[in-house]
């Protein structure tokens, strides 16, 4: 599978209380989560963000509390995939559960800008920017976690 | 193996494991809230899955956002209290029966020591200080846990935390846990336990150890965890039937590094605004005004907090212009407080004094703060927005250093008011 898309560019430790705040957790409707998500760090993301852009940010991407209600927020506003340095581990398990991709790639992570043109290939892990014209490769999941992602999440693969 | 490695290895039925190694292990409860309880109750109906594995090995704890706050809050709940009742599940706790969760759980007995716990709220971490593996994970682990009873652990690594000596007077486990935070980062402990021991845990009290197993989360680990001694099983005995499993880390058990902390050195430790890991010790910093002080929360809501605090306030009045609120973090603790002449204290100070709930830790309800508005608080994070508006600030530090910024105005440390 193949994505392109615009760059949202953050630093590190964005903490899932930035990505969706706890006054809005009273709803976990993903088109309300959708509406307000990173708002107290970006204001004017939801105006910007199309289908399909791409989150790129620094190290601990998605620290802070558990809840599934800040993949569920990036992936409703339309976001295709967050690419960071690394990420929390809970924010990790959390957006693999949703089926919200990921990718663990430091140096894309450093270089790449806001704004710029990216398309990722999950099949790959290949990550390129069109803008500058430079590719990266990203961190494989294991085996065990790649089965999860092909059954379409944790709960389809307890069946 | 580490004593966390130890706990896991037994529960997936494995003579050992070692770090990096993906295994499924068998729970002994799973935890969910009112915030993150409906999306997992929605996840399992949405695929189909109707039955839980145990009707007393999974807690609902409706604690965020409750007395209900509003109409959607309230929905949630009724939404979780309908599920609780339809599966059987025995352990939900609604309003007059809840507390704080994560202080909630242990003092009903409902995690021991030897556990494996994963409760979808990430400062899960506390029953560490139990000497349990427990951690934090989203609704749909949770979903998982309810159905199968089980889930899928990456096995962590582990720092070996060593504390010396005894804390000094005023400093408390928050401190301890502020300080270390300070000194690895809030990533630098990410996916990895912490392995607390030393000839300082024994003289630890077991809520001093659970504020700092609590905050295990806010440098990133999967786990905090304490060995087990005479206190944790003095604190178990009597709360339940269960036997408590005792497991140690091995004399050569491998550790990604070692860090000591004298505790006699320690002092009253505050972290600035946005991060828990910008610490500072409250004799080095200029003089900062505050708004409000919160003590309570899953960090610092039990009884031994609510002492500190009101030893602090007794004989003296909150600072015009500043608002206090005192939260006991369980109807127990609530209860002590009235017996021990606490929340009388608090009053007479000029504070108010809650009922169990989370509220103002997570800019909930009952104590948000305004553009520009700056907190101390005993709570755990300090983010952008954690109390309210995107530009107010949260200054974490414990209930002594809280209550005395309280008779200020000003963040200070009880030795200031002497």
């Amino acid at each position: 599978m193949k994505i392109q898309g615009k760059v949202h560019k953050y630093g590190d430790h964005v903490d899932t209380d930035v990505i969706i705040p706890a006054r809005y957790l009273n709803s976990s409707d993903p088109k309300d989560l959708a509406a307000h998500c990173m708002e107290d760090i970006d204001k004017n993301f939801v105006s910007n963000v199309k289908e399909g852009d791409i989150i790129v940010a620094g190290v601990n991407f998605g620290c802070g509390s558990s809840r599934e209600h800040a993949p569920l927020a990036i992936k409703a506003a339309g976001v295709s995939c967050v690419i960071a340095k690394n990420f929390a581990r809970i924010f990790y398990r959390n957006a693999l559960n949703i089926g919200l991709p990921i990718l663990e790639c430091p140096e894309a992570g450093d270089e790449i800008e806001q704004g710029d043109d990216v398309s990722v290939d999950f099949d790959s892990g290949i990550i390129t920017d069109n803008t500058t014209g430079k590719s990266y490769k990203a961190e494989p999941f294991p085996p065990f976690i790649q089965n999860i992602i092909k059954k379409g999440g944790l709960l389809s693969s307890l069946k | 193996m580490t004593m966390t490695q130890k706990i896991l290895a037994s529960h997936a039925g494995l003579p050992s494991v070692s770090a990096g190694q993906l295994i499924e292990a068998k729970l002994d409860l799973v935890l969910g809230n009112d915030v993150t309880s409906p999306v997992a109750i929605n996840e399992m109906a949405k695929k189909g899955f109707k039955d839980v594995f145990s009707t007393d090995k999974i807690a609902l704890v409706m604690d965020h956002f409750t007395p209900n706050k509003d109409i959607k809050s309230a929905e949630n709940v009724k939404q979780v209290r309908i599920f609780a009742k339809e599966k059987g599940i025995k352990n939900f706790f609604d309003v007059g029966k809840m507390g704080i969760e994560h202080a909630l759980l242990p003092e009903s007995g409902l995690v021991i020591s030897g556990d494996a716990v994963i409760g979808a709220d990430s400062h899960t971490c506390t029953y560490g200080a139990l000497g349990a593996f427990s951690t934090g994970v989203g609704s749909t682990d949770m979903a998982a846990g309810m159905i199968s009873g089980k889930a899928w652990f990456k096995v962590p690594s582990a720092i070996k935390v060593v504390l010396r000596g005894t804390l000094p007077e005023f400093v408390s486990g928050k401190d301890v846990i502020l300080h270390l935070i300070g000194k690895i980062g809030v990533d630098g402990a990410r996916y990895r336990s912490l392995e607390f021991t030393g000839d300082g845990v024994g003289a630890l009290s077991m809520d001093d150890r659970f504020c700092i197993a609590n905050m295990a989360i806010e440098c990133g680990a999967k786990n905090g965890i304490f060995p087990v001694d005479a206190k944790t099983l003095e604190y178990i005995n009597g709360r339940t039937d269960r036997q408590p499993r005792i497991f140690e880390a091995d004399e050569d058990a491998e550790y990604d590094e070692t860090i000591e902390i004298d505790l006699n050195k320690l002092k009253p430790t505050v972290a600035f605004p946005h991060l828990p890991e910008n610490t500072h010790t409250v004799d080095e910093i200029e003089k900062i005004d505050i708004d409000q002080v919160v003590i309570g929360s899953c960090t610092n809501g039990r009884i031994e907090d609510m002492r500190a605090a009101a030893s602090v306030l007794k004989g003296r009045k909150v600072k015009d212009g500043v608002r206090v609120i005192v939260i006991p973090a369980t109807q127990k603790v609530y209860l002590q407080c009235i017996k021990e002449g606490l929340t009388e204290i608090f009053v007479e100070a000029g504070a108010v004094v809650s009922t169990p709930t989370c509220g103002p830790c997570l800019g909930g309800h009952m104590g948000i703060l305004a553009k520009g508005e700056r907190a101390v608080s005993t709570t755990n994070r300090n983010f952008v927005g954690r109390m309210g508006h995107p530009e107010s600030e949260v200054y974490l530090a414990s209930p002594f250093v809280a209550a005395a910024s309280a008779v200020t105005g000003y963040i200070c440390s009880p030795r200031e008011l002497m």
